[in-house]
């Protein structure tokens, strides 16, 4: 019995270790993304995103004559888990590259491992500055930094003629960051700041909050959350009579999503988006943006899930082309030949520039920032 | 002023459902003293019944309130007599590990068969809120202020006024004389459970409408149910309906004139001040210790 038991335990080695080799046959690349908690809805679109951007590699041929496999796992929108999902990945699933986290504080969570790992990460949705300015130089993030948000908007604050603005965002380094980058170029244009009120990431009720800004005298709301916070505040500032202009950023908005759940309470709202699944003709790649779109729906997506997934797409391709670049799925290559790609993201081209401390930059591309408005239950474009 | 009055009608809307979330758990850590780390999960249950019932199958959202609390008073039925029936007796740490180990698997089911996405129900009321002069409220919020407030006077005849209310008082002051008088206590503590279960499960069938419906949604009301019970007083249902008001009131004053990013702090505080300086529960009657 002793025996057979060895020898099952020999068998069990044996097909462990032929699992392994057969594991080095793709390229893996970790995805670290909030697929429950307060921020799963976004976190889930991203992945399938990603998913459309490695199937589509994968059918013409992979890459460096292999497939790429996505290792991906669920940081649980808490930055705890977030950096122990990246250890997990770099360590034991041996991914040289990864792509995350979504949220700014999750980002914020495993960049130490990347430096402590020395291992490169695609960063797709994340917008506080501290991001790219705090001398990590493994990473390279595709997405706005929330200034660069604050800069595409100043355009139109003259149009909008706006006199005075409060802000509801979320409590963590994505929302005090935009309140504070927002604030700063309000105030060059001469706007008054007035209230800036803060929601826990998990709150389901925003009455208390939402009741002081109704009764302040600015005319307009800035607010930064993900998406089911988000449709919570349309609601709850309807039923509050909550009659201000409401302005959000971040590009988590999903706005049909707002224009499904909070109905007539979303007309006359605006939103500061990074792609346009609306008008792919007036996106900077049509063609792409239309396989992606055609690829989403083929899928049975919710159309809302657009202006979010397609930073997993353009992650993905972005990591793949500079695993092609180097050669070898190697982190430090990897990392190497992340600051020569220049590919067509669906957002513009994802070119790498410097940023943060001399010596120890961080890479950022230049994506785009679109305002749209939604009137009658429709999306419209605005110029910025 | 107007300010003021708005943060007085989201209290009430608020201190309802808390109440109603107070009242279950009471029954069950109060009364039978376990501590019950499934109350959210039921919570999270009603509110995925509702899901079910309402969007899944497409039926009435009047008929979908009762058809989640049968389901959880059955789920608080079936966890009671397979957990805690085997452990009666056992010290109460043990009781406390075995209910964390049902929470993180019930959670992780919930997790498995709806996934992490927020769901929502759709509701048959209008969206145009009701405006009362300065104040404006929702009429899903006062449809589920009604709701609760029935259900809280439903418990509280049901406990203090009928003979299964009685039965169930005498079990847990003294097992075994109820037993001696004659008192089922096997079936005492099924139902108690049971009807504790169907309180968290109505009230996440109330609220889920309200909010979004994920699996997680019950730890947060979790701790808060808990921090009302300890405010009340354990095994008080009249201290824990104060409780949830107040706990309402600290929020709305707390995240309206103090800072809104501390607002779910505010309650905790008052817990703190109420165990250094009542550790009882504000509303505990005096009665004999050992």
């Amino acid at each position: 019995m002793t025996r057979a038991l060895g020898l099952v335990g020999t068998i069990a080695l044996a097909t462990a270790l032929f699992g392994g080799t057969a594991g080095a046959q793709t390229i893996k690349i970790g995805v670290n993304e909030p697929l429950t908690g307060a921020f799963a809805a976004s976190g889930t679109y991203v992945v399938n995103g990603a998913k459309i951007a490695a199937d589509e590699i994968n059918a013409k041929g992979g890459i460096l004559g292999k497939k790429i496999e996505l290792v991906i796992e669920d940081n649980k929108s808490n930055p705890t888990e977030a950096a122990a999902v990246a250890e997990k990945l770099i360590t034991s699933d041996k991914v040289p590259v990864l792509m995350g986290a979504w949220g700014s504080s999750l980002t914020l969570a495993v960049m130490p491992k990347l430096m402590e790992y020395e291992t490169p990460m695609v960063v797709e949705t994340s917008s506080s500055g501290k991001i790219t300015t705090t001398g990590n130089p493994f990473i390279f993030r595709i997405s706005p930094p929330s200034a660069v948000e604050a800069a595409a908007f100043k355009g139109i604050v003259d149009k909008l003629a706006l006199k005075k603005v409060d802000f509801l965002v979320i409590n963590n380094d994505w929302g005090r960051g935009t309140a504070e980058d927002f604030s700063k170029m309000m105030k060059d244009k001469g706007i008054a700041i007035g209230l800036v009120e803060t929601m826990d990431q998990g709150a389901q009720d925003m009455s208390a909050q939402l009741s002081k800004i109704k009764s302040s005298d600015s005319e307009t709301v800035i607010v930064t959350t993900a998406v089911d916070q988000l449709t919570l505040i349309f609601k709850q500032a309807a039923a509050l009579g909550l009659k201000k202009r409401i302005i959000t950023t971040g590009g988590s908005q999903n706005p049909d999503q707002i224009i499904a759940q909070a109905g007539a309470a979303a007309n006359g709202t605006m939103h500061l988006t990074t792609f346009l699944p609306w008008f792919p003709d007036k996106t900077p790649n049509p063609e792409a943006t239309n396989y992606f779109i055609t690829e989403w729906k083929k899928r049975g997506f919710e159309f809302a899930g657009c202006t979010e997934s397609f930073r997993g797409y353009d992650g993905i391709r972005t990591a793949a082309a500079a695993i092609e670049k180097a050669g070898k799925a190697e982190p430090a290559a990897i990392k190497a030949a992340l600051w020569n790609i220049n590919i067509k993201g669906l957002n513009g081209d994802i070119v790498f520039r410097k940023s943060g401390p001399e010596g120890k930059e961080s890479g950022q591309s230049q994506p785009n920032v679109y305002l749209i408005e939604i009137s009658d239950g429709k999306v419209e474009m605005k110029t910025l | 002023m107007s300010e003021f009055l708005q943060h007085l009608v989201n209290m009430l809307v608020l201190g309802g459902t808390y109440a109603l979330l107070g009242i279950g758990l009471t029954l069950i850590f109060g009364i039978m003293n376990v501590v019950n780390f499934t109350h959210g999960v039921l919570y999270t249950f009603g509110a995925y019944i509702m899901f079910i019932v309402v969007q899944q199958l497409g039926l009435n959202f009047f008929l979908a309130l009762p058809v989640a609390v049968l389901a959880g008073w059955l789920l608080g039925a079936a966890i009671e007599l397979t957990l805690l029936r085997p452990l009666r007796g056992s010290d109460i740490d043990t009781t406390m590990l075995v209910m964390i180990g049902a929470w993180i698997a019930m959670q992780s089911g919930t997790l498995w068969i709806w996934g992490g996405v927020a769901k929502s129900v759709a509701t048959p009321f209008p969206e145009a809120p009701l405006v009362l002069g300065p104040v404006s409220v929702s009429w899903l919020r006062l449809f589920v202020l009604a709701a609760a407030a029935m259900l809280i006077l439903v418990t509280y005849l049901l406990i203090n006024k009928t003979s299964l209310g009685r039965a169930m008082r005498a079990t847990f002051q003294d097992h075994d004389t109820a037993s001696l008088m004659g008192v089922n206590v096997d079936m005492i503590y099924t139902s108690t459970f049971a009807i504790g279960s169907s309180l968290a499960a109505a009230a996440g069938a109330l609220l889920g409408p309200v909010y979004v419906i994920f699996p997680q949604m019950g730890d947060l009301a979790a701790v808060k149910a808990f921090a009302i019970v300890i405010l009340g007083g354990l095994g008080n249902i009249t201290g824990a309906v104060i409780g949830g008001f107040i706990l309402a009131l600290a929020e709305e004053l707390g995240a309206g004139y103090v800072s809104s990013g501390y607002r779910d702090a505010m309650g905790f505080v008052i817990i703190i001040a109420v165990l250094i300086f009542r550790p009882t529960g504000l509303f505990a009657r005096a009665e004999r210790v050992g």
